[in-house]
């Protein structure tokens, strides 16, 4: 063991002092000019765990968890439809957002993004036939996270539709997300009706033709992990803003799609669709939070959150070690600005597999890169800060590649411990849109909550057994 | 020279950190050009005029960073290095920073790790919480790499051994837990008097102790390198002395310290014995202070090198007159010479008994111990030298009666007698009512963390029990001692005069006050 010298390391050198409990002591090392930060200390709410009772050293199993995360090289390599490119989809699946639900259960705005989705696919002529459809056992649902894919809000992604392929390139893992419509009635958020199937039939024949084509003449792909980091230092925390690092991705994709393209008008309007959509990149930063994270799943007595994700109905998460299990609480209430004719009793419970930026290390864990959001909840900038450094609190790591300017580009909280959650009481901080609560009407709204206790208290208590 | 680069792929790093690190590595004894870029293509042309663009730089891509060295053959890998751990930095100015800077905002971390990760400078946690809860703080603190200060008592044994044997297999060292007071680097910690840096270097089992000769040092002019606090147990069976001798060890390998001091109540056999035996192999004279126990009794022969003296007053005046050059101290014209039959005057016949009343533990038992050999009658104490003295009813005093106000029975649910008089107030002027008691003794504690101004308080209860024997037909005989210095922020001095206007006897020294108070008691008897 290595063991350097006290008349080193202690004598000699100038002290800093962590102080916890008494204030006196604070005091008195303030009046001796001794720097001396005074934790604002409060009893755990549980007991810390150390090791599983296989005898893990869970901290050990963090750190590598945080290392796979951290190591990860998400990539947009290229695009596909997704019956043919997810694995094990099929002409009659449909993904979700969240843990599994059965459509009995599924909230408004899941339920009309099904009714939509199948409508879409030709597989329904209206909604009443398509609520038939959905009801009748023939449809198969599964979580996007079953299938190495992510969908924000609803999530719904059906057989026809085109998607993104992330690789991640140090462990060859993929992820896969559809291609993000827009604000207002669209089906992510529930929405029905002819402009919503007509966006998607041109998505699907036109914008994706054309991105396609493009990214296969970029022969490395576009390097998500540098835009996102870019973005961080732009305004961006790439969840509910992405306006910087979709700006970045018009201009990593924009002279592969100058060379693919012979018709002057259709690349004005894919560039036009890209730029008129601040979120666009939300369906690049899910996947690559995904990539990131699968990379580190299966670390055994890890208690690090590796999905956060939520149907409407409920939200879920799964540890890095136990990735195969969901622990399930009802979803929350989102605390946001309404657009107008909207107000919080349209809205539905939380919902989207967007909270995997937040697991990945973005996202809410990164407010203070983007004061700006926090007008979502009449916040200022000063509670970005304030919210980023909360989540210090819960997370095992700092990031090393996002990092963020205002705190003197300290990295962004990464991986967010079980435990921690449980011993502080501080919950994770989510960003988010809000759905209306009925089928059919889109988007209402944008704001923030915290993640729900009981999911992380149920975690714990299995990770207590392990 | 050589050109050589280390190409970092999905690293993005902004311009101005990367120049700041390409002008570290540029400063580099034997490097005699740097550069650190994303690998654009405009960066890579200005690699190619500077005569930098290698290979790898040439094939890296736009989101890849790139640092190339440009150095003699020896340097250049070294600087490479250095690149890696100054982009792992990331931020160059952190260590200028004061503390807390990251929480500029008004925000204030809620846990240890939380404050460590914002703080990397940070390399003590100072740890008070309530016990059950201290441990682990502990294990967080060790792991994060902190020495630890921990004051919270309450941990159990079994907890103090293993973090120790951790913390000492790692090189970081573990004051407490239940340890009151530290000095290091001059840097008071809990509670500590403000003295000179000087060669005199301490360890400490006991708190006060620590107190009282450190501050006798500083009034004799003898300053100190490091006062450092074991905790009461670490000299047990248990605990095996771990931190003592780390702290010895360390002393003995300091350049700054000359003379050494050991403080600790009587220790565990094998404890001392390793504690001789570490102070055997350094030349450094030592005194060793076992409260009670001296050479004949710790079966030593006095080397050239090791006092064992019996208590702190002495371990304090050795030390002196090691510092000074001095073989051995000299007792015998320290002590008052105040006239005892004058004092012996001014008690009744029936005022046969002293009542001391103490806040430091240490300077109870100190001052027991001169009384052991100074006393015909037994000295009865809630902390007593032999159990058979004990107390029945620590709330009664009897015959010779010596109370440990610090001690847990009086501590539960309020401050300790070192931060509020309340408790030893009431005591005294209960004490003044009984008609035997002829002599009250009484130690006053200065230096950070105790009463701002315990001697105004104090003095205002001895007027007031003046009174009350006065009706009676009495008058008590007030003896007191301050442990504390001039540059305590309450000021020695000040104390000190406050209470002499009150009437009371002012003692250089506990174990003179502990004297003083015997032989007015025996000659009179």
């Amino acid at each position: 063991m290595d063991r350097p010298a006290l008349t080193q390391s202690l004598f000699g050198q100038p002290l800093t002092i962590l102080n916890l409990g008494l204030e006196i002591f604070s005091r008195s090392l303030q009046m001796q000019q001794v720097p001396v930060v005074e934790v604002d200390w409060r009893p755990p709410q549980v007991a810390h765990l150390r090791f599983t009772r296989q005898g893990i050293d869970i901290d050990l199993a963090n750190q590598e968890v945080c290392r796979r995360i951290k190591a990860g090289r998400p990539v947009l390599v290229g695009m596909g439809i997704a019956k043919q490119v997810i694995p094990n989809m099929h002409e009659r699946m449909i993904l979700h957002a969240g843990p599994p639900i059965s459509w009995e259960r599924m909230c408004g705005p899941q339920r009309g993004a099904v009714m939509g989705a199948l409508i879409y696919e030709g597989l329904a002529k209206n909604e009443a036939e398509a609520a038939a459809l959905a009801a009748s056992g023939e449809i198969e649902f599964a979580p996007c996270h079953h299938h190495h894919a992510i969908g924000p809000m609803a999530g719904i992604i059906s057989p026809s539709m085109p998607v993104f392929i992330v690789e991640n390139k140090t462990f060859g893992n993929h992820a896969y997300c559809t291609l993000n419509e827009g604000l207002g009635k669209v089906l992510r958020y529930g929405g029905m009706g002819e402009e919503v199937y007509a966006r998607l039939k041109w998505m699907e024949k036109v914008l994706y033709p054309a991105l396609d084509r493009a990214l296969n003449k970029i022969a490395d792909g576009i390097d998500l992990k540098s835009l996102i980091a870019q973005a961080l230092h732009m305004g961006d925390e790439c969840h509910n803003r992405n306006r910087a690092a979709t700006s970045l991705f018009i201009r990593a994709v924009a002279p592969a799609l100058m060379r693919t393209s012979n018709d002057n008008e259709t690349l004005a309007k894919v560039i036009e669709f890209i730029d008129q959509n601040d979120h666009f990149f939300l369906n690049l930063s899910m996947p690559a939070a995904k990539a990131m994270l699968e990379a580190a799943e299966g670390v055994e007595g890890s208690s690090i959150v590796t999905v956060m994700a939520r149907n409407g109905t409920e939200f879920g998460i799964r540890l890095a070690s136990m990735p195969e299990r969901w622990f399930i609480a009802p979803a929350g209430r989102v605390q946001g600005l309404y657009l107008p004719g909207f107000k919080e009793e349209d809205a539905n419970p939380d919902i989207g597999d967007s909270t995997i930026t937040e697991t990945a290390g973005y996202g809410g864990m990164a407010m203070a890169a983007a004061p700006a959001i926090t007008k979502f909840v009449g916040g200022t900038p000063e509670m970005a800060f304030q919210t980023t450094l909360e989540m210090y609190e819960i997370t095992q790591d700092e990031h090393d590649a996002f990092t963020i300017p205002a705190l003197n580009f300290r990295g962004t909280p990464l991986g967010i411990d079980v435990r921690k959650v449980m011993e502080t009481g501080i919950l994770p901080q989510i960003n988010t849109g809000i759905a209306h609560k009925e089928p059919g009407i889109g988007m209402v709204g944008a704001g923030i909550l915290r993640a729900p206790k009981e999911c992380f208290e149920e975690a714990f208590a299995a990770l207590q057994s392990l | 020279m050589a050109v050589k680069s280390l190409v970092k792929p999905s690293a993005y790093y902004d311009s101005v950190t990367l120049m700041l690190v390409a002008r570290e590595l540029v400063r580099l004894p034997g490097v005699n050009d740097a550069a650190a870029v994303m690998a654009t293509e405009a960066n890579k042309a200005i690699l190619l005029q500077a005569g930098l663009l290698t290979p790898e730089a040439q094939a890296a891509g736009a989101n890849d960073l790139v640092i190339v060295v440009s150095a003699t053959d020896e340097t250049i890998d070294e600087a490479l290095s250095q690149a890696e751990r100054l982009l792992q930095k990331k931020q160059p100015e952190v260590a200028s920073e004061a503390p807390g800077q990251a929480f500029a905002q008004g925000y204030r971390p809620r846990t240890l790790t939380a404050a460590a990760k914002a703080t990397p400078q940070a390399n003590l946690a100072l740890i008070s919480v309530a016990g059950r809860y201290a441990a682990d703080e502990a294990w967080e603190a060790l792991h994060r790499g902190l020495h630890v200060f921990l004051f919270s008592d309450n941990v159990s044994i079994e907890d103090e051994v293993m973090l120790k044997r951790y913390a000492a297999d790692r090189g970081l060292l573990v004051m407490g837990p239940g340890a009151g007071t530290a000095i290091i680097n001059g840097v008071a910690l809990g509670f500590a008097n403000v003295v000179p840096r000087g060669p005199v270097g301490l360890v400490s089992a006991a708190g006060t102790g620590l107190q009282e000769v450190t501050s006798l040092l500083a009034r004799h002019g003898v300053g100190i390198t490091q006062a450092i606090g074991t905790g009461g147990r670490d000299t047990s069976q248990a605990v095996g002395g771990i931190t003592m001798l780390m702290g010895l060890q360390a002393l003995q390998e300091d350049n700054n310290t000359e003379v050494i001091v050991l403080i600790s109540k009587p220790a565990a056999k094998t404890v001392t014995q390793k504690v001789l035996d570490q102070v055997n192999r350094s030349q450094k004279p030592t005194v060793v202070c076992f409260l009670g126990e001296d050479a004949r009794s710790l079966g030593v022969e006095e080397k050239k090198n090791l006092w064992a003296v019996r208590t702190l007053e002495e371990a304090a005046l050795q030390s002196v007159a090691i510092v000074s050059g001095k073989k051995d101290f000299d007792l015998s014209a320290r002590d008052l010479s105040d006239n005892i039959t004058e004092l012996r005057r001014q008690l009744q016949p029936q005022q046969r008994y002293l009542r001391a009343l103490f806040s430091g533990g240490t300077l109870c038992y100190e001052a027991q111990l001169i009384w052991r050999d100074q006393l015909k009658e037994p000295v009865f104490s809630n902390a007593p030298l032999d159990e058979g003295n004990k107390l029945a009813d620590s709330s009664h005093s009897q015959g010779h009666t010596a109370i440990d106000l610090g001690e847990e029975e009086f501590t539960v649910g309020r401050p300790h007698p070192m931060i509020d008089n309340d408790l030893r107030i009431r005591r005294l002027l209960q004490e003044v009512q009984q008609p035997e008691v002829g002599v009250v003794l009484l130690d006053v504690v200065l230096g950070y963390g105790a009463h701002p101004d315990p001697a105004s308080e104090l003095a205002e209860a001895i007027r007031k029990a003046q009174e009350t024997a006065a009706k009676a037909g009495r008058k008590v005989i007030f003896v007191a001692s301050i442990t504390g210095t001039d540059g305590d922020p309450q000021n020695y001095s000040r104390q000190e005069q406050l209470l002499r206007d009150s009437g009371v006897i002012l003692c250089p020294s506990n174990a003179a006050a502990a004297r003083l108070t015997a032989r007015i008691l025996e000659e009179y008897g």
